[in-house]
């Protein structure tokens, strides 16, 4: 079994993996733009983060090349960083306006 | 193999497409571990062990549960949203797709295929990684630590709760018409 | 002392003594002003002095250079004066006649309360006529040029609070600008042709034949620029006006020093108008007629300072006329000659006006010559000066012109000599109305002080001995200013009189006789006047035109200031008003409403701004597609 991930890593194509990525990518985009909930928006954030890595990795593999490995590590380490003081933003939004709805923060008219 | 990929494949897709459509944000939650875990086993299947580990611990085991956590805590779970109108949900599928269309054309030329290094099974297992993490990138590792830091502080700041504003109202009478005359003289 | 370092004092104390006054105007009393101002002005004076006697002739002169002002290009323009023959002379006119005519202030403004004010407009303007004629090149001369028209404009106008005088200032300031406006172009051309504005660079490059019409035209607008400032036709009508300022302005701006600044432009550029002879002509003609109408004008005059005025007009227009027959040594003789005895004349007009407490009016003068004595006497020779009385340091200088006139043509002469028994004629009549017959004013005449006295008799000392400046072959004399000047000017080298002896007394001898043949008639008809001749409206028509000064200021006002009035309120009210107001609020009020519409994005709305930014994406995307 062992032998045969090895040799899997170049059986399937590399595009195959950049679609997948995009497309991913693209319904994280849909939902970041068209959802009202701030939590949703935030969860197709990290879904977009995801498509990201995993394009990366493909990447990583087919190049043989260690280095973007390592840097999907730091997007992740970003990413969780980033999630805790979006939830705390979140938390507070609830807090003043009472809604979750991003709609609600519109007072930056001009 | 391939069949392999097609599955998690599909798995990702449908479980993204959950996260973005559905109304309640607990199915968006499950939807999006779900798929976090099929982006786990892609992981597996490029042979980057490693990742796939801190992938499933700090994704789904830390980032997810976070985000039950706040649900939970601000009674989200309730659909609060109001049911989008069918010409905002086709839109919604038009926008991304033009988008994934675009992406898919724009690079579509600009692909190499060639591997750039000699072929290394072994990459993606912990020491290759752990070797290129500590060699070359142990600055910004550790630098990462004060990234964090910043992170815990602000998120603190952000959480506290400011002490209320105390506002005092005086009794003010109205003026009667009289008043008003007298005054406007 | 380094004799550059002089040079560059001379025009840098009188400007160090303007800053220091301008800034403590309102601290100081008239009497401290005034003695830190003559002071300044007189070690100019003495600098000029150090200079002139250490000065070596031969070497024809020197630059000092001051800085590396204007380096661009091509063009190279440095700050630098010239210390040679020329400068030199006018320096020493300037700052000498100049630290008289500031002694003289010192008792002249001593009630004024602006007092300071005056003596360092009095210093900037020494400082900015130094700089004229100690200029190396056209455009520090330039500038000099514009500083004294300046300063011309604040003196004149120095008591502001009459309308009058402040249109008299203005008008001075326009007629000048319109000179100046000639100066640029001539400078302009002569940059153009010689690709530098140092004149000895140009003095020695200027070659070329007599028809050269670059040469012509650059000379005629030198002139044009000569003609405003030194008053002449057809530029002239604001110095009669100028007699607005107090009364040593118009010594020394208005008589010795600016308007000699014309003739000393031509004679520095001497070389370039022996190129254009059909530019001498009209100098020549111009001179002449300007020579003319003014001494006419000043026949009838009632003011004393407007007599002295048309005066000086008048001689100005004899300088032109030396200068137009390319008798440059000549123009200058009389330049030196005239500045002694008109600032002499007018210092004398002005203690005059001081006796009587503020009369100007002839009409309302006589007897004086009893009760102020010396004011009197100095005036006297004053006048016999400028009639040309054998001797007199004006009977050289005009007769030496009207020679040279007579070498070109006898009718030339015979104008000249008309004009002089013009000039003679209007002065002693008005030195037998002012001193002679019975008093006919109210006032109580008294003597001037010293501080005003002692400068008169000084110039009255150079008016009579001035002639030996530049004394004549047939005197004895060896023509030391000539000489002198001839190093600075190459052109003065060919300007010869080449009449015979016998023909230059018999000249001399006619133009004497007629002259004091003009006295006696004057005294005949001035000296014991007690009553005033008739009013303007009784005379004959062509005495009336003259006595209205030719009426060149009312046709200057049809032709010139009427039209540009009216074009200025038509161009107010039509143009300002219904064009370009609306087009400008207009500007502004499209702006606004193009903010308006664009501000509508700005919705507040964050999921609108993140489609937006969606959107924005997908068209990035489109372009790299699409430029592949």
């Amino acid at each position: 079994m062992d032998q045969g991930i090895i040799t899997a890593i170049r059986i399937v194509p590399l595009e195959h993996y950049i679609v997948l990525s995009f497309l991913l990518f693209s319904i994280g985009v849909a939902g970041v733009v068209f959802r009202r909930n701030t939590i949703i928006i935030l969860m197709c954030l990290e879904l977009m983060f995801n498509s990201v890595n995993l394009l990366l990795t493909a990447f990583s593999a087919y190049h043989s090349d260690p280095r973007a490995q390592v840097f999907v590590f730091f997007i992740m380490l970003v990413a969780a960083a980033e999630v805790t003081v979006g939830l705390a933003i979140l938390v507070m939004m609830k807090r003043n306006v009472d809604s979750v709805d991003v709609n609600q923060l519109n007072r930056l008219k001009g | 193999m391939l069949a392999l990929f097609y599955l998690f494949a599909a798995i990702s897709v449908i479980s993204a497409f959950i996260v973005v459509s559905a109304r309640s944000p607990i199915n968006s939650v499950i939807a999006l571990v779900v798929c976090f875990l099929s982006i786990a086993g892609h992981y597996v299947l490029l042979n980057a062990q490693f990742l796939a580990m801190v992938h499933i611990i700090v994704y789904t085991g830390a980032i997810m549960v976070l985000f039950l956590f706040v649900i939970m805590l601000l009674n989200l779970n309730k659909a609060t949203e109001p049911m989008k109108s069918l010409g905002t949900r086709v839109a919604a599928v038009l926008a991304g797709g033009l988008f994934f269309i675009t992406l898919i054309a724009a690079i579509r030329h600009g692909i190499s295929i060639t591997p750039a290094n000699e072929f290394d099974p072994g990459v993606g297992l912990v020491r290759s990684v752990g070797m290129s993490l500590f060699n070359e990138f142990l600055l910004p590792f550790e630098v990462s630590s004060v990234l964090f830091l910043s992170a815990m502080v602000g998120v603190v700041m952000l959480g506290k709760k400011e002490p209320a504003l105390r506002t005092v109202t005086l009794p003010v009478e109205p003026l009667t018409e009289a008043e008003l005359e007298r005054r406007k003289a | 002392m380094n004799s550059d370092l002089l040079a560059i004092l001379v025009p840098v104390l009188p400007l160090v003594g303007a800053i220091i006054l301008a800034a403590m105007r309102r601290k100081l009393s008239a009497t401290i002003a005034g003695s830190l101002a003559t002071a300044l002005i007189a070690s100019s004076f003495v600098a000029s002095i150090v200079l002139f006697l250490g000065f070596d002739a031969s070497t024809g002169g020197r630059t000092v250079q001051i800085l590396d002002w204007i380096n661009v290009g091509g063009m190279n323009i440095p700050l630098a004066l010239r210390i040679d023959a020329l400068s030199l002379t006018m320096m020493l006119i300037v700052t000498g006649i100049g630290s008289l005519i500031h002694l003289y202030s010192i008792g002249y403004m001593h009630d004024d309360e602006r007092a300071p004010t005056f003596f360092a407009q009095l210093n900037l303007f020494s400082f900015a006529m130094l700089m004229l004629v100690m200029g190396s090149n056209f455009l520090i001369t330039f500038i000099g040029w514009e500083g004294v028209g300046l300063c011309s404009y604040l003196l004149i106008g120095f008591w502001y609070t009459k309308p009058d005088y402040n249109y008299a200032a203005r008008k001075a300031f326009v007629m000048n600008r319109i000179g100046d406006v000639g100066m640029v172009l001539g400078m302009v051309l002569l940059f153009q042709r010689f690709g530098t504005l140092e004149y000895a660079s140009i003095m020695d490059m200027a070659t070329g034949g007599m028809d050269d019409p670059l040469m012509i035209a650059a000379t005629l607008f030198l002139f044009i620029g000569a003609t405003g400032k030194s008053a002449q036709l057809p530029l002239f009508t604001w110095l009669p006006d100028a007699m607005a300022g107090p009364t040593p302005v118009s010594a020394l701006i208005h008589a010795a020093t600016m308007v000699t600044a014309g003739i000393f432009l031509i004679v520095r550029s001497s070389v370039l108008f022996e190129l254009a002879p059909f530019t001498k002509d009209i100098i020549l003609w111009t001179g002449t007629a300007t020579a003319l109408i003014a001494a006419s004008v000043g026949l009838f005059q009632n003011d004393i300072k407007k007599v002295l005025a048309y005066s000086t007009v008048s001689q100005l227009g004899y300088m032109f006329v030396a200068l137009g027959m390319g008798a440059y040594s000549a123009a200058m003789f009389h330049v030196t000659t005239h500045a002694f005895f008109k600032a002499l004349l007018f210092l004398g007009a002005g203690s005059v006006i001081h006796a009587l407490g503020g009369e100007q009016d002839i009409r309302k003068m006589g007897g004086l010559k009893g009760s102020i004595k010396i004011t009197f006497i100095t005036f006297f020779v004053g006048t016999i000066a400028i009639s040309g009385l054998p001797l007199m340091s004006g009977f050289f200088s005009k007769d030496l012109i009207m020679a040279y006139g007579f070498q070109r043509s006898p009718v030339l002469f015979g104008l000249l000599l008309f004009g002089a028994l013009l000039t003679t004629f209007y002065m002693f009549r008005l030195l037998f109305l002012v001193f002679y017959g019975t008093y006919r004013g109210k006032a109580h005449p008294h003597e001037s002080p010293l501080t005003m006295t002692v400068p008169l008799m000084i110039l009255a000392v150079l008016s009579v001995i001035g002639g030996l400046l530049d004394l004549p072959h047939l005197f004895g004399g060896h023509e030391p200013m000539k000489h002198f000047l001839e190093t600075a000017a190459e052109a003065i080298r060919y300007e010869n009189l080449e009449l015979s002896a016998s023909t230059e007394w018999v000249l001399m001898g006619l133009t004497t006789v007629l002259v004091f043949a003009t006295i006696a008639f004057a005294f005949g008809r001035f000296a014991k006047r007690t009553t005033l001749e008739g009013a303007e409206a009784d005379m004959p028509f062509f005495k009336r035109l003259i006595a209205q000064r030719w009426r060149l200021d009312e046709l200057y006002a049809a032709l010139f200031e009427r039209p540009y009035g009216w074009l200025s309120t038509h161009l107010f009210s039509t143009v300002e008003r219904r064009l370009m107001v609306p087009v400008m609020n207009g500007v502004g009020e499209a702006a606004l409403a193009m903010g308006a519409v664009v501000r509508k994005l700005q919705t507040g709305n964050t999921s609108f701004h993140l489609l937006a930014m969606l959107f924005g994406m997908i068209i990035f995307l489109l372009i790299t597609l699409l430029s592949n």
